[in-house]
């Protein structure tokens, strides 16, 4: 059974209709992609997905049940995580209080436990400060845990980002645009490190993309959209062979005549 | 190292100057030792100083658990309140009701105030608290003015003449009826306060506020439910300041409409947002200036009002971010 089915899904705004009748499904295990030009809709796929908007029509099923009408928090409890194209990490705050935001769906304590300073809320403090700093050694920047996150440079304020959706503990993780702003170097570790991520925590990856070369290195399957529509799926090869998707991103060859 | 160097170098004096003191603090050893001064000084006040003094340290004391409940909904959640003097007066007529009208005794009447906070909390915030800012600001404004007008104009409340004849309370077989018991009273109430601020601020529910004022998306992407959350800032908020108002009406054995109106929520808020809205000691330091500097500008007269609102635009012009320095570059957890 595939971990995420998105059917039918369609939002609209006003007159404008940024996913229009999109269907597709991303098996557990599974690096996806999801491509397309300025424009076409895919962050409002991610959007939809994870509750910040509601789709005009269509369904979303994670793990077989339906998450329309969730809130994000129930989303992420559920076990679907995010994570933003532009940076929104807690900026004035730690780079390992900003990770430790990722564990508060699956902690309990409140305001009893923090006056009194239960026992519960001291084995969940310590399981929450524990889980960050396992999340930010697994990115590689624990060492950065004390610095303010405002203060850190682009490419690790990413790594704060992932390491932040990591904690959440989820089973989807969804990217947008993760490469964007980064080097060469830090796009080569990129691509080991979502491997890592699918095979040794056995999370299923679905990201939105721009850099073509870092997409054709990791995902096994691709979904092509343009104004919203599903244009093409498949692989690598596939989709690029695809007419279609060669038009949505060069536009249509001009007849030699039209000079 | 060379991060150190270009941190100080580009630190106005002031900051620089503030982080050393911090650094001071750094040092537990230093910093126990003086919070222990602090407090053995405060213990002490009383067998050695006049009944003004302590009625100044009594009011101090009280202001610290308002501000401190207020920071908590304006510090902490982000939430602007301006009518929170209603909730203190929910607590001082629910503790002033029950103990003049029915006799029923002080310390019983505490957890009527705590719910009747939470009632009203849940009243005013629980429809409101999609409104952000600016409307939300306004509904408080006006709930403020409600409370006030219906105490006020209700027979049970005393009307515009308020309570009378509240109670004294008796703790251990002492009729509490003394300023020095109040004060020891008030000051137990402050450091429980300061305690409770602490811990708050220090655990899952602290953070979980603290990310929702960063930034309220990514926090409920993380999962944070922030309308819930919010809700629980609006009413621990609340709870403070109707405890101490249930202290406050014992204290003063009377209360009218006229001690919770516009401008004690004003004075209140003025005190969190000098002082630094969020940072405890900050909120501490700004409830001891409300407090002291009307008293040490007595001698100016008419004109002190004046030169208090002055001296708060300078403040405002310059330390926008209140008097509290923020910690350069690490974390301002002290």
């Amino acid at each position: 059974m595939a971990l995420l089915e998105i059917k039918d899904l369609t939002l609209r705004f006003g007159g404008l209709c940024a996913v229009n009748n999109l269907t597709l499904e991303i098996e557990e295990g599974s690096i996806r992609s999801l491509i397309g030009p300025n424009g076409a809709g895919k962050t409002c796929v991610f959007n939809c997905l994870t509750g910040f908007y509601k789709p005009s029509s269509g369904d979303m099923l994670f793990q077989g049940k339906s998450t329309l009408n969730n809130k994000p928090h129930i989303i992420t409890h559920k076990g679907m995580s995010r994570t933003f194209q532009n940076l929104r990490l807690f900026k004035q705050m730690t780079v390992i209080e900003n990770v430790m935001a990722g564990m508060h769906c699956r902690t309990s304590s409140g305001f009893f436990d923090a006056v009194l300073r239960t026992k519960r809320q001291r084995s969940e403090e310590k399981k929450i400060r524990d889980v960050a700093r396992e999340c930010l050694d697994f990115v590689g920047i624990l060492h950065r845990k004390d610095s303010l996150a405002k203060n850190l440079p682009y490419g690790d304020q990413r790594r704060v980002e992932w390491a932040r959706a990591l904690a959440t503990q989820p089973k989807l993780l969804l990217l947008d645009e993760p490469a964007a702003g980064l080097n060469r170097e830090e796009k080569s570790r990129l691509v080991e490190l979502l491997r890592r991520i699918r095979d040794e925590r056995k999370i299923t990856i679905f990201l939105i993309e721009h850099d073509m070369g870092l997409v054709m290195k990791i995902s096994e399957k691709i979904f092509v959209i343009d104004y919203g529509v599903k244009i093409a799926e498949g692989t690598v090869q596939e989709v690029r062979d695809n007419p279609r998707v060669v038009e949505a991103y060069l536009g249509k060859e001009e007849k030699e005549d039209a000079v | 190292m060379a991060e150190t160097k270009m941190k100080e170098i580009s630190l106005k004096p002031f900051e620089r100057g503030t982080e050393r003191l911090f650094e001071l603090f750094d040092n537990k050893i230093v910093l126990i030792s003086y919070i222990i001064l602090t407090l053995v000084f405060l213990i002490y006040l009383p067998l050695n100083s006049s009944r003004f003094t302590q009625q100044i340290m009594t009011n101090f004391f009280f202001f610290v658990v308002v501000c401190l409940g207020l920071n908590i909904i304006i510090g902490f959640a982000g939430l602007l309140n301006l009518g929170y003097a209603a909730f203190i007066a929910v607590g001082a007529y629910v503790t002033g009701i029950l103990s003049a009208t029915y006799g029923i005794n002080f310390w019983l009447t505490l957890p009527f105030s705590i719910v009747a906070a939470i009632i009203a909390g849940l009243a005013l915030a629980g429809p409101t608290l999609r409104l952000r800012g600016d409307y939300l600001a306004v509904v408080t404004l006006g709930f403020g003015e409600i409370v006030r007008f219906t105490a006020r104009n209700v027979e049970f409340t005393g009307g515009a003449v308020g309570l009378i004849g509240i109670e004294r309370p008796v703790f251990f077989g002492i009729v509490l009826n003394q300023i020095t018991h109040f004060y020891y009273m008030f000051f137990i109430l402050a450091l429980l306060a300061i305690i409770t601020s602490y811990r708050l601020r220090a655990s899952r529910l602290g953070r979980a506020w603290e990310y929702i004022r960063e930034d309220e998306d990514a926090a409920s992407a993380m999962g944070i439910n922030v309308v819930s959350t919010r809700l629980y800032a609006f009413i621990i908020g609340s709870c403070f300041g109707a405890l101490a108002g249930s202290f406050f009406a014992v204290k003063m054995t009377a209360i009218s409409p006229e001690s919770f109106t516009f401008i004690h929520s004003v004075m209140i808020l003025l005190a969190v947002v000098l002082g630094g809205m969020g940072k405890i000691p900050g909120v501490v330091l700004g409830a001891l200036f409300v407090t002291l500097f009307p008293e040490l500008s007595r001698g100016i007269g008419q004109y002190r009002m004046v030169i208090f609102a002055f001296v708060l635009l300078v403040i405002m012009l310059y330390r926008p971010q209140g008097i509290w320095p923020d910690r350069q570059g690490i974390s301002t957890k002290l």
